[in-house]
């Protein structure tokens, strides 16, 4: 009886001792984290800021990328970014409608449809470039383009854009479907009047993700808009993207770093950008979702 | 104007509500009242064939309009919702302007010139009693309203396309006090213009509201009408112990 109060005490002290370990290890984790993400920043900013200014962003590159700007490169990676949309959102929207609206969500194809998009997005990046190099520059003939690039992105982007848009129209209420359904509107009016609408913000938001994807992809780019910094004059001619610039500075170009750093500063301003305009968007989708609440009390 | 006949509405293969048979008569109001669970909304919405679009459900037995099948006075979903509305429990405008609420469904409906909209709109806006309240602000959204309001935008939406039918459930439930009573005197006003079923928690309101009303019990977790007939009759004279013992507050 006498050990009693004395144990309990030992016990709590150890409680003490182990939830502070704990407190302390994942604030340090988080810390760690963030320190991480500065690290990356100021290492790139330091480096490569210095040489980031408006020339550097208009000018041809020269001397394989020591000398020069990158005008072209992001020309290229527009144009590689424009055709990887207008292929892949068209698709992405049509299946995401398919699996919300048509298909019934246990049905056979559906569960299909799924299961093909958690394998496509579990594939590696340099896979795709592997098929896209095989099918769209060599068995389709489009060679080392900007089309070939463009459609592969495509590819990697779609399960990403699909997955998203099919949350966002999941998410809009039942009870619009309802209202609309109830005042006698037919069913194409209702998904394009009604349910489209209303999952605008967060469909963008998954378009504007699926761009910041695009923007970081090298390997599947690599084998397949290729390597040319020259201003590309069609969507048939080879393109360097932002990514592979980088890419190629920093592996094949001695004496290319301090140029490397100088695009990395540019792509990177880009995604942080992308990532805000994603988050705004679905702040704008959230107070929607808000705003229907409708009682006002 | 609506009838049923031995009305079953299941989930899944669970029956929730069972023969249900009632009359509703052309411009009267009918009162569907009885405890939560009991089938009311179900029956409601196998009226306007809504059960068609929520998953799962199916239903059996004969619906009448006016004397003939609904299958055969109406050849689509889309025909029949024309002319029976539907009023829900929570507001529910759509997430656009208050003219574009009502222009929707107009324009769906074939109505596209101007001016004839606008007439509409002002019209059904002034029969809801919205529009001394909006009328300086119909392109602003609709979602800016109070509770009170977007319930009548949504009746002023129903009626635009003029239905001969509108199903109402729990229109009152979710708004305030005062609200409630504006909506509640809203329908009272429709009277004699439309066939109006209306289901209700509140025994006071039905009352109030419904020429004829229906009660709805559940038995072994399947809904079905115990009491049917002239609402005052029914307050008054019920013969079954149960109805009484509800409509005096002392079950349910």
């Amino acid at each position: 009886m006498d050990s009693g109060p004395a144990t309990s005490r030992a016990i709590e002290v150890r409680h003490h001792w182990r939830e502070f370990c704990v407190a302390v290890a994942v604030w340090v984790a988080a810390t760690s984290v963030i320190c991480v993400l500065i690290w990356i920043l100021a290492d790139i900013a330091i480096r490569g800021l210095a040489e980031v200014n408006f020339g550097f962003l208009i000018e041809d590159v020269q001397d394989a990328g020591r000398v020069g700007g990158i005008g072209p490169i992001i020309l290229s990676t527009g144009l590689i970014l424009l055709v990887c949309l207008v292929v892949a959102v068209p698709l992405s929207f049509g299946t995401a409608i398919a699996l919300t609206e048509r298909l019934d969500k246990e049905s056979w194809f559906a569960r299909n449809v799924r299961r093909s998009l958690d394998v496509l997005a579990g594939v590696p990046s340099i896979v795709f470039g592997l098929f896209g190099n095989a099918f769209f520059a060599i068995a389709l003939g489009l060679g080392y383009s900007i089309l070939s690039g463009g459609l592969t992105l495509a590819c990697m982007v779609l399960p990403i854009l699909i997955r998203t848009s099919e949350q966002a129209i999941r998410a809009v209420p039942a009870e619009y479907r309802y209202a609309a359904a109830a005042l006698g509107m037919k069913r194409t009016t209702i998904l394009f009047r009604v349910v489209l609408p209303v999952a605008m913000p967060a469909l963008a938001a998954g378009v504007v993700l699926s761009i910041g994807r695009a923007l970081a992809e090298t390997a599947a780019l690599i084998f397949t808009s290729g390597y040319v910094a020259r201003t590309p004059e069609s969507l048939l001619d080879s393109g360097r993207s932002l990514s592979v610039h980088i890419y190629d500075l920093a592996m094949n170009v001695p004496g290319g770093g301090s140029k490397a750093y100088a695009t990395a500063c540019v792509l990177v301003v880009l995604l942080l950008a992308i990532n805000a305009a994603t988050a705004l968007l679905l702040r704008l989708a959230g107070l929607h979702n808000r705003s229907t609440t409708g009682g006002s009390l | 104007m609506i009838t049923t006949e031995n009305l079953c509405v299941s989930y899944n293969g669970r029956t929730v509500l069972r023969d249900a048979t009632i009359e509703a008569k052309p411009g009267s109001i009918l009162g569907l009242v009885g405890p939560s669970g009991c089938g009311k909304s179900s029956f409601l919405a196998a009226l306007n064939r809504l059960t068609e679009i929520i998953p799962g459900a199916s239903v059996s037995g004969r619906i009448q309009f006016d004397g003939q099948d609904i299958d055969t006075a109406f050849p689509s979903s889309v025909e029949l919702r024309r002319h029976i509305g539907m009023i829900f429990q929570k507001p529910n405008p759509f997430a656009m302007s208050i003219r574009r609420n009502l222009e929707l469904p107009l324009r769906e409906h074939g109505i596209h010139d101007r001016q004839h909209l606008g007439q509409i709109c002002e019209s059904v806006l002034r029969d809801v009693g919205l529009w001394d309240e909006v009328s300086t602000r119909l392109d602003q959204s609709a979602l800016n309203l109070s509770g009170g309001q977007q319930q009548r935008l949504c009746i002023a939406r129903a009626i635009a396309i003029k239905p001969q039918v509108l199903l109402m459930d729990e229109p009152c439930s979710s708004l305030d006090p005062m609200s409630a009573e504006r909506v509640e005197q809203l329908i009272d006003s429709m009277r004699g213009q439309y066939t109006i079923l209306i289901v209700t928690h509140n025994l006071a309101q039905a009352r109030r509201l419904s020429d004829q009303i229906t009660i709805f019990w559940t038995e072994d977790g399947v809904g079905r009408i115990i009491e049917q007939g002239d609402t005052e009759t029914v307050f008054n004279e019920t013969s079954n112990a149960i109805v009484d013992s509800y409509l005096t507050g002392r079950k349910g």
